[in-house]
């Protein structure tokens, strides 16, 4: 009886990223793609707490610590960038802001 | 079949928090409406915390379970309940010819490469703790303390620096969401209004006086 190997969870952090990725790519709400960016940093959590365990080293845990932080940080101020674009244009589909061209 | 290999409850563990994460991610990005996508993703943070605590990072998990599926998707939902729910006018239209394709391509072989590497590396292959020389990360209170250990003696530096960038985040959000100029000489006019309106008020009391 062993545990649950690694690969299985990296695995399943790679098919998380890659689905966060496509939101990204095909979504037009600012929003979604806001959610979808979400779906990628805790597929890279996943991934860090993975080679922790793996590791025997805490320093991926506290990696994860930090990324949660910084995606915190990150949330505010994008979604307060979401409220001042809607604010103006009235629409959060990122196909209508076309106006920081060049 | 993986049962003579692995323990069952892992196993279990380990397929409830896939499914979640699955169902969750697929959710988000598939529901027309923001409010279910929103519910979606705390379907995926939970199938998350659910990995993390079954490998041992316990204050990870319950830190997921408040700052992620708590305090992020309640700012989501703030946010999409103050803009309306217009749930994207038009989302399956494609500006850009075969843009889905593309895209489903492109993730398509980022993912198989990402995976193909993890399975020729040595280092994933599912050489665990135990083999690699040191001992097991601790699961529960253990795991606070050793958390809490590194962040406050290899990472302290780090750890200040978040406070900074808290900081920084808020009074940024702060100023992005503020109303435009226009709007505080509004609320200016009001305020002088009500300082008019109130020697008024006391006119009136007393000329009520007065006639009492």
């Amino acid at each position: 009886m062993t545990t649950i190997p690694a690969s299985w969870y990296l695995v399943l952090a790679a098919v998380l990223f890659g689905i966060g990725a496509f939101g990204v790519l095909t979504r037009r709400s600012a929003l979604i793609m806001f959610m979808c960016i979400e779906l990628m940093l805790n597929a890279v959590n996943l991934t860090f707490v993975t080679f922790a365990r793996t590791m025997s080293d805490i320093g991926g845990q506290t990696t994860v610590f930090f990324i949660m932080v910084v995606a915190a940080a990150e949330v505010t101020v994008g979604l307060g960038i979401v409220v001042a674009v809607f604010r103006r244009r009235s629409s959060t589909s990122v196909d209508e802001l076309t106006e920081l061209q060049g | 079949m993986f049962a003579t290999a692995y323990a069952i409850p892992d196993v279990l563990v380990f397929a409830a928090a896939a499914l979640f994460i699955l169902m969750g991610a697929i959710g988000v990005i598939s529901m027309k409406n923001p409010v279910h996508s929103a519910l979606s993703l705390i379907l995926a943070l939970l199938g998350v915390a659910l990995a993390f605590l079954a490998q041992s990072a316990d204050f990870l998990a319950a830190v997921e379970v408040i700052v992620y599926a708590g305090a992020i998707v309640v700012l989501f939902l703030f946010v999409i309940m103050f803009l309306g729910v217009d749930s994207s006018r038009h989302p399956h239209v494609e500006p850009l010819v075969g843009q889905r394709w593309l895209a489903a391509v492109g993730v398509l072989v980022t993912v198989a490469g990402v995976i193909t590497l993890m399975v020729n590396s040595h280092w994933v292959s599912g050489v665990l703790s135990a083999s690699t020389g040191g001992t097991p990360l601790a699961t529960g209170y253990q795991n606070v303390t050793q958390l809490g250990d590194s962040v406050f003696t290899t990472y302290l530096l780090a750890f200040e620096a978040t406070a900074g960038l808290l900081i920084i985040a808020v009074v940024g959000a702060v100023l992005l969401a503020r109303r435009e100029r226009p709007a505080e000489d509004d609320v200016e006019v009001e305020v002088e209004a009500t300082r008019f309106d109130e020697p008024v008020a006391e006119n009136d009391e007393t000329t009520e006086e007065v006639e009492q």
